[in-house]
């Protein structure tokens, strides 16, 4: 009794610390003078939306950016898929005869996972000039640490009787593969992969900040020219978007599993 | 004998549905590629950029480690801010978007849409508009992250109110508590640890996001990438992300551990 | 057909699976072997196929040692060996068709199994494997659709249209009611009897062992204890087979088993 309490004050006292030493630590918070005004105005930006922008003739409209945005995540998450399944099975325990043949897998999809898609947007452009194909290749590259990582955790779950099944009719690995273990998670994979295209659609939308493409550029553009009518528009536009693809992608992966 | 008599082998199902699914994804990827200028040989063109770039990111410059550890801290401090604020925030949304607690619908729905609302804005824009609202500085960074975590951690936390075992409820409603007694009682004993934990992995993801609100001027070491990179020191780049994987992974691990022995 | 020359299997913690097996098994025969859980029976069975690896002696299938092969002289002499499981290990989202096709995979080059396209012949032999074991308008449906005792068919079909010579089964009744049961060992026989097809079964109902058998091998702790045909397996000779756990110091010397060379 005596024991479990002393443990309580220790860890509230931890707690404590950890939030003495994040607040001291920040500046106070001064805000613009400005700031009142400019809410009110981003409020009833959203409510008078700058209806024109949606669709422009010329050029660069809130519908292109948004179909811009959705194209970088569609895009992106085929090529998650596409490296992600390989490595899927490279980083999958049991498609080896030692455990720990998995751990080099496993160890390079946590990496990829951590680092930051807007950093690896940040340096593909570098590589191949700013706009949306740098973004479809930091998507794509980022995605493949939690997709592959939830494709290898589905084929680590998976019965493996069928697997053995197939060994025994002298199927090669590859065949085996192919009929005993593909058809048995496919549903999943493609479940996962709808999951991490809803997340890509809210990615691809920030890329846009760092020149990468999508709507981000205009809605950056728009707030430093404080151009707020314009900001609501598109707000309300990357809302109803990913509204809609959202309820589009549950529906779909609700009829797969 | 019988088999004379054998019925007919019976015809394969129609599969033009699958040939239309797989058609529709094929346009639809194609489309994008057109529509992003997906060009897989500029690709291969640019990969002798990438391997340059690689190359002058090795070796980091270790001496910039004390140059970035104040923006660092910073990064830290606005995701315990920024998750504390939001975690707060979502307590009584969650309770109200929790239809044993709520039980009202014109209570729930109302409650989930907003959360809903709040959940397609990703953070990066949430703070650009921040940025435009209060200026450039951490506290940008912080109200970004408070509207993220506040709907992350509601929508985690009513998914678990609603899971909860009913039968300490209805003894609460048996005994004459009021509404609030009844939550403190009936609801808050069960959810204390999902709660918890959702705050802690909701920190983790944070940390995180926290590390890139720098490039839209929302404080802490974000700022630094552009910095770096438009001055072309890429080694100093490095430096900044190895620094950001080494920090991430150490709470990584430590929120971890408290959630296993703890929870 | 098959033939175990002083097999031997020690696990890596030092327990021994298989004790020198010696066996000879005729083609046609329809062997069943019966013996304690524990006793070896499916490591012996999964020997034949090299699902286990042993660590002494050689197995020889139709002349071949399988022991001795690897890669593409492995997969051929597999090839011509079906497997029956217990829990009948189909891949349950694909159709029935599609499972019994699956036994044709090895006669195919990677490429074009990839692509999952099967010649005319393939699908014409499949459609018939599932009409020999009476599911021939199942062909389209999925596989978890259909009941244990009708799963259990579908992997027999698979095993016919792998024209395999050897159809190993371990425990292919294990899951199944009494009646199930009947249909499938009766599946089993029938095929044995019309192709001449080579069937290796464990079972652990020793009624049943009797009923089907032509030959009953007795395991008992990675040895052989009893080998005779069906009608010489007595009360007696089961006894010995299963004994009583006092009796089991006495294993080395079988009383009622008669060893076949």
């Amino acid at each position: 009794m005596n024991r479990t309490r002393s443990r309580t004050w220790l860890a509230l006292a931890v707690v404590a610390a950890v939030y003495v030493w994040a607040f001291y630590g920040l500046p106070a918070a001064s805000f613009k003078e400005t700031a009142g005004e400019v809410t009110g105005n981003i409020v009833s930006g959203l409510f008078h939306p700058d209806w024109d922008f949606v669709y422009l003739p010329d050029g660069e409209d809130l519908l292109r950016g948004l179909l811009d945005t959705l194209a970088i995540a569609a895009l992106g998450t085929f090529v998650s898929a596409v490296i992600g399944v390989p490595l899927a099975f490279l980083a999958a325990s049991n498609q080896f005869k030692r455990k720990w043949y998995s751990w080099p897998g496993k160890a390079a999809l946590s990496f990829l996972r951590t680092f930051p898609e807007i950093v690896m947007a940040l340096l593909f452009i570098v590589a191949v000039g700013p706009g949306a194909f740098a973004g479809v290749l930091a998507l794509g590259l980022h995605s493949v640490g939690m997709l592959s990582k939830l494709y290898s955790e589905s084929i680590e779950n998976m019965e493996t009787g069928a697997m053995e099944a197939l060994t025994a009719t002298g199927a090669n690995r590859i065949q085996t593969i192919r009929f005993a273990v593909i058809p048995q998670i496919l549903p999943e994979f493609l479940s996962y992969t709808l999951y991490r295209f809803e997340i890509n659609v809210r990615s691809a939308a920030i890329l846009g900040a760092i020149g990468a493409g999508g709507i981000g550029t205009p809605l950056i553009f728009a707030l430093s020219t404080r151009n707020w009518d314009r900001v609501g528009i598109i707000l309300l536009g990357i809302i109803v978007t990913v509204t809609i693809i959202d309820a589009i992608s549950g529906y779909l992966r609700k009829k797969l599993v | 004998m019988k088999t004379s008599t054998l019925p007919p082998i019976p015809k394969p199902p129609s599969r033009i549905k699958s040939y239309l699914t797989f058609a529709l994804i094929v346009l639809l990827l194609w489309s994008s590629g057109v529509k992003t200028g997906a060009d897989f040989l500029k690709l291969a063109d640019g990969l002798p950029n990438i391997g340059r770039l690689l190359g002058e990111m090795v070796p980091p410059d270790w001496s910039y480690f004390s140059k970035i550890t104040d923006a660092m801290w910073e990064t830290i401090r606005m995701a315990v801010a920024g998750t504390t604020f939001g975690a707060a925030l979502a307590i009584p949304i969650a309770l109200l978007s929790a239809r044993n607690v709520a039980r009202s619908p014109f209570l729930y729905y109302p409650a989930r849409f907003i959360l809903n609302l709040v959940r397609t804005v990703p953070d990066l824009l949430l703070a650009a508009v921040f940025v435009a609202i209060f200026g450039i500085g951490p506290w940008a960074g912080i109200f970004a992250l408070t509207l993220f975590s506040f709907g992350l951690i509601a929508k985690l936390t009513y998914e678990s109110v609603e899971a909860i075992d009913p039968g300490p409820l209805e003894a609460m409603t048996a005994v004459g508590a009021n509404k609030l007694q009844w939550i403190h009682f009936g609801v808050v004993p069960q959810v204390t640890g999902p709660f918890v934990s959702y705050f802690l992995y909701t920190f983790e993801v944070n940390v995180r996001a926290a590390a890139v609100l720098g490039l839209v001027g929302a404080g802490g070491i974000g700022l630094f990438y552009e910095r770096t990179l438009g001055l072309l020191k890429y080694d100093k780049t490095s430096s900044i992300i190895l620094f950001t994987l080494a920090v991430v992974l150490i709470i990584d691990f430590i929120t971890v551990k408290v959630r296993e022995k703890w929870l | 057909m098959i033939k175990f020359n002083n097999v031997s299997k020690t696990y890596a913690n030092g327990t021994r699976g298989l004790n020198r097996v010696n066996l000879t098994i005729a083609p046609g025969e329809f062997v069943v072997i019966v013996g304690l859980s524990g006793a070896g029976k499916s490591t012996l069975l999964r020997s034949i196929n090299r699902l286990h690896e042993i660590t002494e002696g050689e197995i020889l299938v139709d002349g071949k040692s399988i022991t001795a092969a690897s890669g593409e002289k492995l997969r051929r002499i597999r090839r011509d060996i079906g497997m029956i499981f217990q829990n009948f290990n189909l891949v349950k989202r694909s159709s029935v068709l599609r499972n019994v096709l699956s036994g044709r995979v090895g006669y195919h080059s990677t490429m074009r199994t990839l692509l999952g396209l099967f010649p005319k012949e393939d699908v014409e032999l499949a459609h018939q494997a599932l009409r020999r074991v009476n599911l021939g308008e199942k062909a389209y449906v999925r596989a978890d659709q259909l009941s244990g005792g009708q799963q259990q068919r579908v992997s027999i079909a698979r095993a016919l249209a792998q024209e395999a010579k050897i159809i190993l089964a371990d425990e292919p009744v294990a899951s199944l009611d009494p009646l199930t049961t009947r249909q499938v060992m009766d599946d089993l026989r029938r095929i044995n009897r019309e192709s001449g097809i080579t069937m290796v079964v464990n079972l652990h109902d020793v009624e049943l062992a009797r009923e089907y058998a032509t030959r009953i091998i007795g395991m008992r702790v990675g040895s052989v204890v009893f080998d005779g045909p069906a009608e010489t397996a007595t009360d007696e000779a089961f006894a010995g087979i299963y004994g009583s756990a006092a009796e089991s110091e006495t294993r080395d010397t079988p009383m009622n088993a008669r060893i076949h060379a």
